[in-house]
This record gives C-alpha cells, structure tokens and sequence, in this order.
C-alpha cells in the first residue's frame, strides 16, 4: 500500500534516490540544498541505502567525482543550488557532452552578488545551453515524482543524458506537504537496473574524454545535439510509464483551466500553484484567464506549447531571473522565439519578479494578470514588467 | 589481411560518432606515422651492441623492439628520432646520422 | 600505452608514462587530467591507451579519480560488477596538481580513496606553451614569467608537492625520475599495491620547453638526483627514507647548464639556487635520519 506522509521537497527527493537504490552520491552543502545531502547521508550512516557517499570539498568536485562514478556504470546522484551550480559549471557541460547520466536536483536559488540564499531561478537559466534534460516541479511530491522519473529516462540506453530536477529554494526545499510514496515494488517495476554500456572496464578498455581537433568537433557536437532532440521520445515515454504505475501522468505543458480563455499566464515552479488560486477567483468571475504550468524546460516542447497557445490572445510569462542586458525574461524571450513564426501567436508580455526569495502572494499575481492584460492591449514601450520591485522602472527598451 | 587504415577526423559524419565521443578500439593511435618527424635517425652497429636493452629502456615512444635474438631493432615507423638511445648506449652501438631526403 | 603517441621528441614524461605503465599493467582505470600525456595519447578519433581511461577536465582528475575509485567499490560490494583487482590511477601534470587541481587532490587524499595519483612534473604548464606553474623552479624562464632586464624568471620557489601530500598522512609518497627506470617502476607498483591513497612525484625532463637538446632527457634526470635538485626518496606511513644519497652533491650548475630554460642565470643567481638546495637537502636528510632512528 503507498502512504502518504508529509515531506519537505528536499526530504522527498533523497527519499526517491534512495527508492531508486542509487548506487554513488557525491554532494557539497549548499543552503538551501543541504538537508538533501544530510538526509542521504543519514541514510547512508543508518543502512537505510546501499550507496558510495563522497562528501567531496566542492561542487565541482562533486559532479566530476559523479562523472567518474557514472562511468563505471554506477547510479549517481547529486543535487546543488545557486552559485553550487556555477561553481561546477565547467563539469555541467562535460556531464551532457560525454553522455554520462547523472541525476542533479537543483534547490533553485539566487546568484551573488550581492550574496542571496534564497530562491529564484538565476541558476537554471545559466544552465539553459548545457545540453542536459530539465524538469521544473511545483511541489513536494512533484520533486519526488520527477526524481524517479529522471533515473528512468537518463539512464535509458536510447538517451544516456544528464537530468536537472528543478525545485524552488525553500519555498519547496523547506517546506512540508503531502507526498504519495509508492510501493517498492512499483519503483522496482519502473526503473530497469543502469547499465552503461561504455563501462570502464580492463576487460574492455575504452577511452572516453578523448580531445576534438577541428576536423571532428563539429561532428561531435551535432551528434550531442540529435541525441538531445530525440531524447523527446523517451521524456515523453517516461511520463507516459510513470503514470501507468503510479497513477499520476505529466506533460511537458500542462495547461490550467486554459480552454477558451484569452488572457492566460505562464509559469514555472511553485509560484504556479499560488497562481492557479488566482485563475480560479478570477474565474468565478468570470474572467476569460487560464495558467500554462511549464514543466519540461529542456528539451524545449515546442510542439506542446504551441499547441497550448494557439487560441490565446495574451500571453503573460512570469521569470524569475533577470537576463540583464537581454530580451526581457529569460523564459518569455524563448517562448517569443518559439512561438515568432506561427501564423497565429499571442501577444506576450513578460514579467519579472519573485528574485532572491521576493515572495509573490495571489494579490501579486492578480496584479500581473491584470497589467498584463493591459499591456497588451494599449501596447508599452517596456521590453519588461516588473512586479513586487519598489520604485518603478521605465525606459527599459530593446 | 588487409592493411589498417589510420582514422582521421574528416573520414566521420555525426552520424559515425559513437556515443559519447567513445574510443572504442584500444592502442588505434599506433597506425600514426610519427616517424616522419625525424631529422636524424639512430643506427644500429650489432658487432658493438652487448645486448643490454638499455636503448630499449629508454626509447620514450617504444621504438626499439626485442628480437628474438636478444638484439634489438628500430621501429622506424615511430621512431622520432631524439637521439637517447645513442647517448645512453654504454657500447656506442648507436649513431645518429641525418635523415636522408626523401 | 601504444607506440605512436604525439609526446615531443626525447620527451621524459613521454618515457615515464611508458616505464609507469609497464609497472602498472593491465588491471588499472586510468583518470587522465588536461595536459600533454592526455592530449599525446587521445586525438579523437583514435587512442594510444590499451587500458581503460578517462578524461574529463584539467582541474578535477582527483575528483573523477575519487568517483571511479568509489563507484567501483560499491559496485562490487552491491554484486552489481564482479569483484576484480582494478586500480584506480590519476595521472595529471604539475599544473593539473599543483594548481588548479589541488583542491580537488587535498581533498582526495583527505578523504582517503584507495587510488594511486602520478604527477608527472615537467616544471610548467607545457602543453598550453610553457607558462609558468607553482612547480616552476626558480630562476627558470616561462612564458609567463620569462627573464627580461627586469626579471630573473621565476621569483619563488618550486612548491614542495610530496610534502602536502605527506601532510595529509597518506601511506605513500615517493618521487621519482626515468633516468632510474627500475626505482620509478619500483615506486609506481608499490604505490599501486597500497591500500589508500599513493602519491608518486615523477620528474619529467622537457628539451622544448626546457630548452635542451633532445637527446639529454635522461643524463639531466640524473643530473637532478646527483646534484639534490630533485632527491629521489620514499616516505611511507610518514617515515623518510632517502633512495640516493651521495656524500657530496654535484655543483647545481652541472644541471643548470645545458637547460636554455636557465640560461640568463648570474652567477649570484646560481649561487642563491645551490644554497637553497643545500638548506632542502639537510632538512630531508635530517628528516630521514629521524625516521630511522
């Protein structure tokens, strides 16, 4: 029988590493990641997981340790948050582009300076390029789905990619709700033993991390890239076999009350359940709103948010990073890309807030609906709205 | 048995990359010609060589082979041509001489 | 390692890898770090290694080397690999070492991963073009540090490596050089057979960016020994013990001579070098008497 017992994201998605039976974990503390590695390091202390815990002296070591580990067919496990992740930012890349699958979730928290611990989504968005698969969830048992669901679909032969399993700092890391956990015996039904097929081994010895003279790199690269892009089948086959054991199915979008509506906002993370209360009021209203949850950051669903779309007249997407210097919202900037050359698209308006732990209240979101609406019918000279920013902020045009 | 072809980058499409960027065939970087490096070459007098392997010892690119013998030859395919092998021969076996042009 | 790698002629690391290699056989995984072994041995699309190897980045090869070494045992205690005799080895370069990858080896030491870390030490950053490192000795030319009317070259000292790993209490230390074949394969075996952490500093002559003749790899490494530049000694569970030592030294200048690297030299430069090798010298020698004693 699954139970259901109340976890915080952090305690939920050691709980699936170690459902998992993942086999290595080499992690470095970080607020607001910490209680991940401390959990999995009880764990480990308590006989509770069978697992190779290295408590490396940085994040860099960290997921390099996890590199060396993956390649010789171990499961590996990591998580960071904020300048964790840039401290091991060289290794990001490596982990994707020498198709070595290890699962990181990232505590999603600001970037110095100044110096902040608190959540934002700066470090995803300075991982956009990096060629790993990303899921953002948007509550506890969500970070405990999406960590089961990133072993299965990194590790499948077809895919061998790296997977980041993105969940709000403290809003999610440090609080409790009610989590689902499944059986063992599902988790066993799921997740097929990692068997990696370039395994370091002196009976078959192969030479992985070999340079790239320019006659080949170029090469090598788009063959990064296709594996990438068609990773897609199995993200999708994923969700689809998660939901067919655990009754609980995800999409790469995931609309909200969005049938008919022509206002609706788009969001990742948790904030998108605070904003949901507010489609619902304003739905009772009988305003024409809905919300677009987007889960699946990497590869980008283009597909899936195009379809999402196609009926809006407005389209609010809500960042919670500033590219500084940039086209808006790191988000907004590639949903205007991706959705440029459609014939029919909606206007998009894109909003900033909730940087550094600015916590965002419905009232916040009923206000960014509204202006949002309102931009996009008299137009604004803004490439950016902001919201919960004192002082205002104008000329801030491309 | 046909003669093993030295892979170079410009022979692969995307499409031939293993994945991962993999080397799957062990010690396949021994085709290179590195012999055609050399400006000087060792020679080797066996009347003078006492069979004691010190030049083989010391080659840095494994270039002097064991003959059944117990002499020794040079791997001129390799062979780069630095000259330890004649400056750590005790017998002077060993000469360098300038490599002709070919 | 296979014939046909693209080490400079009359490499000595070239040689040291080569003679390590024999030492160490077949049962090894090998974690290379960026540098010249890594980049004369591994030109995709093809390989001069015949065991196991990989290579991620320049500073982190004690990391990777930590998550092979760690993964390989859980693997084997989980039944999930067969239980096998496989030796985790890191192979980096002075600058792999002593500088950009010394967080990630104080850290491997700490924590005491049964692996065996080779440094071969060409005194620079070769590969990248002969900038200076903090195992460049001084006086020497690099790159980055070059003499000029205004400089000697390197103005510090050549940063004592085996003494931080002998401050993190592994079982193993030792240096090495190639013009002692049969010493440094002796020292490489015998850091593999350790149980925990094994550190071998091996003294790798450059002629390209030493600036000496190709063919004097090995008299100058043995030139190092003979004149206390680089002493060839052990110091196991932290007991010094001194592999060569000769009554008298060789003046320092019989080393420095042939190397172009340390050509600008006066002789008040000289004489600075043979007394700061003097100083070192009595120090290992006082801390092997007390070992034996």
């Amino acid at each position: 029988m699954s139970k259901r017992v109340g976890l915080e994201a952090s305690h939920a998605a050691a709980e699936a590493a170690r459902m998992a039976d993942v086999d290595f974990i080499a992690a470095y503390p970080i607020t607001p990641q910490t209680h991940i590695p401390e959990r999995l390091a009880e764990m480990v202390a308590d006989g509770e997981l069978d697992a190779a815990y290295v408590p490396v002296e940085s994040e860099h070591s960290a997921l390099s340790a996890c590199l060396g580990a993956a390649a010789v067919g171990a499961r590996t496990f990591t998580a960071t948050a904020g300048p964790g992740l840039e401290y091991m930012h060289n290794v990001v890349y490596v982990a994707s582009s020498m198709r070595l699958p290890v699962v990181m979730t990232i505590a999603n928290r600001a970037l110095s300076a100044p110096l902040s611990i608190w959540g934002d989504h700066s470090d995803a968005m300075s991982v956009r390029d990096t060629g790993w698969i990303q899921v953002f969830c948007q509550n506890s048992q969500e970070a405990f789905d999406m960590t089961l669901w990133a072993f299965r679909v990194g590790e499948d032969s077809r895919v061998l990619l790296p997977v980041m399993v993105h969940f709000d700092g403290f809003h999610l890391t440090h609080v409790t709700e009610p989590v689902i956990l499944p059986e063992q015996e599902e988790v066993d039904r799921f997740l097929p033993k990692f068997h990696y097929p370039f395994a370091l081994d002196p009976d078959k010895p192969m030479t992985l991390g070999a340079f790239a003279p320019p006659d080949i790199y170029s090469e090598a690269k788009m063959a990064q890239e296709v594996a990438t892009r068609k990773s897609r089948a199995v993200v999708l086959q994923g969700f689809q076999e998660f939901g067919d054991i655990f009754g609980r199915y995800y999409h790469p979008v995931e609309p909200y009350k969005t049938e008919g509506a022509s206002t609706l906002l788009l969001t990742m993370g948790s904030f998108g359940e605070t904003a949901k209360t507010v489609i619902d009021t304003k739905k009772d209203k009988g305003e024409s709103v809905g919300l677009i949850n987007l889960r699946l950051w990497r590869p980008f669903p283009f597909q899936e948010l195009r379809q999402a779309v196609k009926s809006a007249r407005t389209l609010i997407v809500f960042d919670r990073c500033i590219s500084f210097g940039g086209p808006g919202g790191p988000v907004a900037s590639e949903i205007r890309s991706a959705l440029y050359d459609e014939e029919k698209r909606p206007k998009i308006v894109s909003f900033i807030g909730g940087l550094g732990g600015r916590d965002m209240s419905a009232k916040d979101f009923e206000y960014v609906i509204d202006r949002g609406r309102e931009i996009a019918e008299k137009g604004s000279e803004e490439l950016f709205e902001t919201v919960g920013i004192r002082g205002e902020v104008t000329g801030i045009r491309g | 048995m046909a003669a093993k072809r030295l892979k170079t980058g410009s022979d692969f499409t995307w499409q031939d990359m293993e994945v991962g960027n993999v080397v799957t065939e062990p010690g396949s970087g021994a085709l290179r010609r590195t012999g055609d490096w050399r400006s000087q070459r060792p020679i080797l007098d066996k009347e003078k060589c006492n069979k004691c392997g010190l030049c083989w010892l010391y080659c840095p690119d494994a270039a002097i082979k064991p003959l059944g013998d117990g002499y020794y030859e040079i791997d001129l395919f390799h062979c780069k041509g630095c000259g330890i092998c004649a400056k750590s021969c005790p017998k002077d076996a060993i000469t360098m001489i300038e490599e002709e042009e070919k | 390692m296979a014939e046909g790698h693209s080490f400079c002629t009359g490499c000595g690391e070239a040689l040291a890898l080569r003679l390590a290699c024999k030492a160490l056989g077949r049962n090894v995984i090998i974690a290379n770090a960026t540098g010249c072994t890594e980049v004369c041995t591994s030109p995709l699309p093809v390989t001069s290694w015949r065991v196991p190897w990989i290579h991620t980045l320049f500073e982190n090869v004690a990391a990777t080397a930590s998550g092979v070494e760690a993964g390989l045992k859980i693997l084997m205690k989980k039944g999930r690999i067969p239980e096998k005799d496989i030796k985790c080895v890191a192979v980096a370069g002075d600058g792999g070492t002593s500088d950009i990858g010394i967080q990630a080896l104080s850290g491997a030491l700490e924590r005491n991963h049964d692996f065996l870390y080779l440094c071969f030490d060409n005194e620079a950053y070769m590969n990248t073009g002969i900038q200076r490192s903090s195992a460049t000795p001084y006086g020497a030319s690099t790159t980055t540090a070059p003499a000029g009317k205004l400089s000697i070259g390197q103005t510090t000292w050549k940063k004592n490596l085996p003494e931080i790993a002998v401050a993190h209490n592994i079982p193993y230390v030792a240096t090495a050089c190639p013009s002692y074949p049969f010493d440094l394969m002796n020292k490489v075996k015998q850091g593999a057979d350790v149980k925990g952490p094994a550190y071998v500093h091996i003294f790798s002559p450059c002629p390209t960016g030493w600036r000496h003749a190709s063919d004097l790899a090995i008299e100058l490494g043995r030139l190092a020994v003979e004149t206390g530049i680089f002493p060839l000694y052990e110091v196991e569970n932290g007991r010094y013990r001194l592999n060569i030592d000769r009554p008298t030294l060789k003046p320092v200048e019989e080393y420095l001579k042939p190397q172009g690297r340390f050509r600008h030299l006066l002789a008040q430069e000289i004489a600075r070098i043979q007394e700061h090798v003097n100083e070192e010298y009595a120090k290992l020698k006082a801390k092997a008497a007390c070992s034996a004693s």
